[in-house]
């Protein structure tokens, strides 16, 4: 076999390694994705899951709006207060951070990432739940929030660290002041890595279980008032799967696959926010 | 003795730079008096001595490592974004020190910058231009005004009027450049610096730029910074040739004259065996 030969072949073996590898970190994706599709789709059909709470088992019409809204009300209450505190918190390692300062908050960063969200629900808990002997949906969202924080200031780190040097030097050459700089000019330079980010974390917050049974507790009724106990969609799937009833386990499923819609058009709909910025800053 | 050849024709002056220069000096714009700069412990440039004339192009020579670009970037405190450099010694701009001063902003809008690189905003090329205006709390017609005179007076209007809402990054790379004088124009400043700003270019669009620049310094005064010696003799007045010293390091200034002057009858032996290629 001539050396040219060797080559090529060696060059086929990698290639078809490479997308052997590929497909199949695509499998447990997938599965995941038509499994609960398959079991959750028959939940979706019915108009009564988006409008009505859940009812006793055997009384037919129920639904899960009250988690529905729940989610809604505390992961984006979350989102309120962590992505905005996130961003300039991760600008501000970047841009300001003194290498001390920086390498600390860093390191306590990436210790909260890999916190157990249940001793974060349990923070929480001794902190705003047992002194007000009161679970409540804010509650619920404190623990979302602290749990999203980490993510969105490493994000928005890596994503700032990667904007060219020459874009903070041009702005500076033109007599304007380094915070304008840093969030006017270097932040919407990084949006797609900061979005990306920011995304990641809500789809954590909203599909956590753990930092909620003792803040948001649940409820079986209907309320958008973040000062009572509120249900959420992981909460649903968390009682209801393991039941005996199968009405209350396609309910569950159903759950699962509204949890995943409901990322993913948060997802979508705020890149299309953002997609003009994105298009930009993707030339750099 | 080839070599000593080709860089004495290649450096041989051209008309327009000796016309400019020969009505006689103006009035000083810059002065740096006895500057030395740090890096930290390490010393970048030793003891230069300089004036900047008014409305006069003045090139800034020499080989990679004689410290010609920390020299350009004293005279915005572009410096400061290192840390633990230091200048001693003496820049007057307008009475006032430019190594004390307190409003970098207003200094950086009085004394603008153009690098090698465009580095444009993420933005249209009409918000290139505009955007530090916008900030400076310009009201929107004024705006829309500096921003056509800007890309008129960068020799660009003609080429974008027609898509001032497209992308800057999807101009070509001369354009580009010129794009990024026109945002630099926008602001007023009085003193351009320029660092190697057509090092990227192709041989066009560089003779666009150096075009561009013989009809700026009716209105302003320009410091450039070029590798290129040939550009130096082509669009300078005057010329400063830095050198490092070989012993510490340091980069001097070894010579600055007309550069008629500097490029036929070098007083210095350095400069001489530079211009006419024996290193460098």
């Amino acid at each position: 076999m001539s050396r040219n030969n060797r080559r090529l072949l060696a060059d086929g073996i990698a290639r078809a390694i490479v997308y052997a590898m590929a497909l199949l970190a695509l499998v447990p994706l997938s599965l995941v994705l038509l499994y609960t599709v398959a079991n959750g789709l028959p939940a979706l059909t019915h108009l009564d899951f988006f409008i009505h709470v859940e009812r006793p088992v055997g009384i037919p019409g129920a639904g899960v709006a009250h988690a529905i809204v729940g989610t809604a009300v505390m992961v984006g209450l979350a989102s309120l207060m962590s992505i905005p505190v996130g961003i300039i918190g991760g600008v501000n390692l970047v841009e300001y951070g003194r290498a001390r300062v920086a390498s600390w908050i860093r390191l306590a960063a990436d210790v909260l990432v890999g916190t157990p969200s249940i001793a974060i629900g349990l923070f929480v808990y001794a902190l705003l739940v047992a002194p007000f002997k009161h679970f409540s949906g804010f509650a619920g969202s404190v623990a979302l929030a602290v749990l999203m924080l980490p993510v969105v200031i490493r994000a928005t780190e890596a994503a700032v660290a990667l904007v060219p040097g020459g874009l903070r030097e041009a702005g500076l050459a033109l007599g304007l002041a380094r915070w304008r700089v840093a969030l006017q000019l270097v932040l919407p330079a990084a949006a797609p890595g900061v979005l990306t980010g920011a995304m990641l974390a809500v789809a954590r917050a909203a599909g956590e279980t753990a930092p909620l049974l003792f803040t948001g507790f649940g409820n079986r009724f209907f309320t958008t008032n973040p000062a009572q106990p509120m249900s959420a969609l992981p909460l649903i799937v968390y009682h209801d799967a393991l039941t005996p009833y199968p009405s209350l386990v396609e309910q569950a499923w159903g759950a699962a696959l509204m949890l995943i819609l409901l990322t993913l058009v948060v997802n979508l709909a705020s890149r299309y926010a953002l997609r003009r910025q994105i298009a930009l800053a993707g030339k750099l | 003795m080839q070599e000593k050849e080709r860089g004495s024709t290649l450096a041989a002056p051209t008309a327009s730079a000796q016309l400019r220069t020969l009505p006689g000096g103006t009035e000083t714009r810059i002065s740096i008096e006895g500057v030395d700069f740090y890096y930290g412990r390490f010393q970048a440039l030793n003891d230069i001595d300089l004036k900047i004339q008014d409305k006069r192009i003045t090139a800034l020579i020499g080989p990679s490592g004689c410290g010609k670009s920390t020299l350009l970037r004293i005279l915005n405190r572009m410096y400061d974004l290192v840390p633990g450099s230091r200048a001693e010694g003496r820049v007057m701009f307008e009475g006032e020190n430019i190594l004390t001063a307190r409003n970098l902003l207003e200094l950086r809008q009085n004394i603008g910058m153009v690098f090698q690189k465009p580095s444009l905003f993420p933005m249209s090329i009409r918000d290139n231009v505009g955007f530090a205006l916008r900030l400076h709390g310009w009201k929107k017609s004024r705006v829309a005004e500096a921003v056509e005179r800007s890309l008129k007076d960068a020799n660009l209007w003609e080429e974008v009027k027609d898509r001032l809402d497209a992308p800057g990054v999807s101009l070509s790379g001369g354009q580009q450049q010129r794009l990024s004088i026109a945002r630099c124009l926008a602001v007023q400043p009085k003193v351009i610096l320029m660092d190697e700003p057509a090092s990227a270019l192709d041989p066009i669009s560089t003779l666009k730029i150096e075009d561009l620049m013989a009809r700026l310094v009716n209105d302003y005064t320009i410091v450039i910074v070029t590798h290129n010696m040939q550009q130096a003799s082509r669009v300078a007045d005057y010329t400063a040739f830095m050198l490092m010293n070989p012993e510490n390091r340091a980069g001097e200034l070894v010579e600055f004259a007309p550069t008629v002057e500097l490029f036929q009858r070098p007083r210095d032996r350095r400069t001489e065996d530079y211009i006419t290629g024996r290193f460098g």
